[in-house]
């Protein structure tokens, strides 16, 4: 342990107490790694603060002495986002539950950021609301990981994501200030930090509250099977239905190997010789709905579908869903072990996107189970691979980032949800410019000037990914305004 | 008519000669920006063309505006100085890959362009513009929007991607083309909003929605606050996802709440029937949208309030009985569930009334009222345009970091900045 963390511990039990800081080997262990279980380091200290006032109190200790820290919510992130840094303080929001308010008049909540998503929905219900942003983790993740990862969740095509629904937030700069940003009204004055800090994946600070708007339920929800005889069938149908003119609330597909290994897992009806199936969920009000489902099922029938399944009461449709919800973990049991990739084409790219991506795991031999939310792009092909081959991980990664490729090179993105983190830091260079990094890297610094605030995470660092040339070092823009005239 | 004022001397020759190729010309009284008469004035043709004539700026160390459609250059705070104005005009260009829905589009796209090209393919900008004959650019720099945002978003919601040029004149890109995408830090947001004061945007990409096949409005006379208030609580109860709820509150001639449906021809007839239940009382239904809907008038002082929802209806009788007291007018709108409302001072209105108002309204906890436009009177009178700003510091560092010299629209924003 460095010098510097061993003189901060036992300031830090003055702060957080004497159960809100681990220092035993044996406790920070469970700490070690996120979502991405493959990366571990284990962290220097983790402390659990239960009031803003102590997440202050530790960020200008940290900042003070130039030590770093990582932000952590449940640790369900998929990139690396709160890996901890092995001379730093793991903060963790975990001791941050509490429920403020729940505001039905202003169709909002007001939470700690450690709080479950679903809580929120739970909690909302009764009143005929709920909160729209719902990642799959969402009976875990926090609404603190929510926001630091923009999250969304497979309703996102219709209903936004997570910076569509946070009104306010208070903040504690790496520097220790506490800052208010929005509240329960929508806009504020100036520049809107609040959707800025919104996706900055803990680097600009530590989110302490979340004020978050709740959405009506909706009238009616139908949720619809339909099966295909190709992939190319599917992803055509999806692109039918997009530009059609129909709005649904989510469009999911999964391919055959995905079926596969779901129906050796879960009690669902999908048809076993499907190539792919895709389910469309409409909501709203009931005659839309009804309009726009005979609308869906023809454009699915006349892209091949070979059979159409809908379902309206809640037990059925739960049961359509049952199957897609559990594709990550059967993918799980049918392979050793595999990456969830996580890029973004344009919708209308998907069948070609899709071909040739088979055609990589035909020429690499490396299976890819394709389980994605359609109706925005947002692929998530597993790259299955047996970790007791010692080759076998490099030989995943080198299909893995193929995809990466591919999402660039049809305009789209490498991440639509996951977020960058520790996971995809050097591969930013192949979405963004040089300059667009640089523009990046300034804006971060105007957030945390020294650093401190979870580093070598989303940007690419020369000590992670090697020089890059055209990189930005040198004088600070900061430095550089302070010689500048100021008013 | 405004005294013209310039800040600069004559154009130094070789600033001309570094932007040859912009059409550089000396600026006269008719490009006035905020009082302000620009040096210079340049037309790049277009991305790359603009990253040059900024680069030019940065080497000579020139103030910068962007003008689009010259609709708001008399937002914010009057810039401190302006050596070189630049017309977006050039750069144009709609790239519509309908199928996607999604669009990328120069800055200097009037709106009106981008809604025709839009129309024509079944598809639509969900953001009511507030004003007529403004550009794309503008638009997003003013980051402002009308009612219908309760259901698509406000405008900020809706743009996924930017192309921007630095101060310095470096071409960057923040977001993509894609509706989901989480790479890197979000700046189009800041850009939104941020009357060109971290950067010229240069084009930016939305995503789109199909048009509704059918459109209704349900609209009702408001006797009062409490009156509103129940309107607006019984639409929440019911499940008719309006597109917007817009109240309408002159000083004359009474309050009117507006709601808007959109969808499917066959829905029309139950959900128009829960809204009118909703709102009780006599209702008219028309299927085309107000006259004027979202806009602002193109004079006058305009102040955007924003509010916890349920409170909307309250901000807006304290704004109106505020100013009536002072024996003036004032014209409140806005959307009543998202708690954004604009209010609309008659050319004219005394500054101590807009002062009273602003202050008013901003000492209720949640409240803020932003002068968005002031009349010079008002600017004269040193009336605070903003209020307390949370995250002014903050906000200071991020306008350091992108424009270490403040040379871009100088003195427009909050704080100064
Ligand atoms: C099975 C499974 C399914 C998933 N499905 C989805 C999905 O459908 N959609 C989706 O978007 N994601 C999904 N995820 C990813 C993950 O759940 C989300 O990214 C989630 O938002 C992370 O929340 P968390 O509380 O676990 O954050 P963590 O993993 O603890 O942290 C994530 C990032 O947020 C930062 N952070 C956490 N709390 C704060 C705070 N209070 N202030 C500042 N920074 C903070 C961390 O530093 C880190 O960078 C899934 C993950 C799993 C394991």
């Amino acid at each position: 342990m460095s010098e510097a963390l061993t003189t901060l511990i036992p300031r830090l039990r003055d702060i957080c107490g004497p159960d809100g800081v681990l220092t035993e080997a044996r406790e920070r262990r469970a700490y070690d790694h996120d979502g991405l279980t493959h990366r571990r380091s284990l962290p220097g200290v983790v402390v659990l603060p239960t009031t803003t006032a102590q997440v202050a109190a530790v960020l200008r200790l940290c900042s003070g002495t130039g030590v770093p820290f990582v932000p952590r919510g449940a640790g369900t992130g998929l990139s690396g986002g709160a890996l901890p840094h092995h001379e730093g303080v793991l903060l963790t929001t975990a001791r941050m539950r509490r429920v403020v308010e729940v505001d039905i008049p202003n169709e909002c909540a007001v939470v700690e950021p450690g709080v479950p998503n679903l809580d929120i929905t739970t909690l909302a219900a009764p009143h005929g609301y709920y909160y729209a942003p719902d990642p799959s983790s969402q009976a875990v993740c926090s609404v603190g990981g929510n926001v630091a990862e923009n999250s969304g969740g497979a309703h996102c095509l219709k209903y936004g994501f997570t910076a569509t629904h946070v009104r306010g937030l208070e903040l504690v700069t790496p520097e220790g200030e506490v800052v208010r940003l929005g509240g329960k009204a929508p806009d504020g004055t100036g520049y809107d930090l609040v959707r800025a800090v919104i996706g900055s994946e803990g680097t600009l600070g530590v989110v302490t509250e979340v004020t978050v708007g709740l959405t009506r339920l909706p009238e009616r929800t139908v949720t619809l099977l339909a099966a295909f005889d190709s992939l190319d069938a599917g992803g055509a149908a999806v692109s039918a239905i997009v530009s059609s003119g129909v709005l649904p609330s989510a469009v999911e597909m999964m391919d055959a190997l995905s079926i596969e290994a779901v129906k050796a897992f879960v009690d669902c009806d999908y048809p076993a010789d499907a190539a792919a199936v895709l389910i469309v969920e409409l909501d709203g009000p009931a005659a839309d709905v009804d309009a726009h489902l005979t609308e869906v099922v023809g454009l699915c029938t006349a892209h091949g579908a070979r059979r159409t399944h809908t379902a309206s009461d809640d037990d059925e449709r739960a049961r359509i869903w049952a199957g897609r919800k559990a594709a990550f973990d059967a993918v799980g049991r049918m392979s050793p072990a595999y990456i969830v990739q996580d890029g973004v084409v344009p919708r209308t790219a998907l069948p070609e996107v899709l071909r040739r991506i088979a055609a990589l795991s035909e020429e690499s031999g490396i299976r890819v189970a394709n389980v994605f939310h359609a109706g925005d792009g947002n692929l998530h092909p597993l790259v299955m691979f047996d970790d007791s081959d010692p080759d076998g991980y490099r030989r995943a990664e080198e299909v893995s980032g193929a995809i990466l490729d591919l999402c660039v090179e049809y305009g789209g993105s490498i991440t639509g949800e996951h977020g960058v983190g520790a996971d995809k830091a050097c591969s930013m260079p192949r979405m963004y410019s040089p300059d667009d990094l640089d523009t990046f890297e300034r804006f971060r610094r105007a957030f945390d000037p020294s650093g401190i605030a979870n580093p070598d995470k989303l940007l690419p660092t020369p000590r992670l990914c090697g020089e890059r040339p055209g990189v930005r070092k040198g004088v600070h823009p900061l430095v550089e305004s302070g010689r500048a005239t100021q008013f | 008519m405004r005294p013209v004022r310039s800040t600069t001397g004559p154009v130094d020759p070789s600033v001309l000669d570094d932007l040859a190729g912009s059409g550089p010309r000396p600026g006269t009284p008719g490009d006035v920006v905020g009082g302000v008469v620009p040096t210079v004035v340049a037309r790049p043709r277009g991305e790359a063309d603009a990253a040059r004539v900024m680069a030019a700026a940065a080497r000579h160390g020139l103030s910068v505006v962007s003008r689009g459609g010259g609709t708001a250059l008399d937002w914010g705070a009057p810039p401190r100085s302006v050596d070189l104005l630049v017309e977006t005009a050039a750069l144009t260009g709609i790239e519509h890959t309908a199928d996607d829905l999604v669009v990328t589009v120069g800055a200097g796209t009037p709106v009106a362009e981008l809604t025709d090209v839009l129309g024509a393919a079944g598809q639509r900008l969900s953001a009511d513009p507030v004003r007529v004959g403004g550009t794309v650019g503008g638009m997003v720099a003013t980051g402002v929007c009308g009612p219908r945002r309760l259901l698509f978003g406000a405008l900020r919601d809706l743009v996924i991607g930017m192309t921007v040029v630095r101060a310095d004149g470096v071409l960057t890109r923040t977001g993509g083309r894609v509706v989901k995408n989480v790479a890197g830090y979000d700046l189009a947001k800041l850009h939104t909003g941020g009357q060109g004061t971290l950067g010229m945007i240069t084009s930016v990409t939305f995503r789109l929605h199909p048009t509704p096949p059918a459109l209704r409005v349900v609209t009702a006379a408001v006797s009062s606050r409490a009156h509103g208030e129940r309107m607006a609580a019984a639409l929440r109860a019911r499940a008719v996802a309006p597109s917007a709820v817009a109240l309408d509150w002159p000083s004359e001639g009474g309050a009117h709440l507006h709601v808007v449906l959109e969808g499917m021809a066959e829905g029309m007839t139950a959900r128009v029937d829960g809204v009118r239940a909703a709102l009780g009382g006599d209702t008219v239904v028309s299927e085309r949208l107000p006259e004027g809907w979202g806009l602002v008038p193109a004079r006058g002082t305009l102040g955007f309030v924003a509010c916890p929802p349920a409170e909307s209806l309250a901000a807006a009788e304290r704004i109106g009985e505020l100013v009536r007291a002072a024996d003036a007018d004032v014209l409140v709108r806005g959307s009543v569930p998202s708690g954004a409302l604009h209010a609309v001072f008659p050319p004219g209105t005394g500054a101590d009334v807009i002062a009273t108002a602003a202050e008013g309204v901003r000492s209720r906890p949640g409240w803020s009222l932003t002068l968005m436009r002031a009349e010079q009177h008002v600017h004269e009178a040193g009336v605070d345009l903003w209020g307390e700003v949370p995250g002014l510091p903050l906000m200071r560092s991020v306008k350091d970091a992108l424009d270490p010299r403040h040379r871009l629209a100088p003195g427009r924003f909050v704080g100064g900045i």
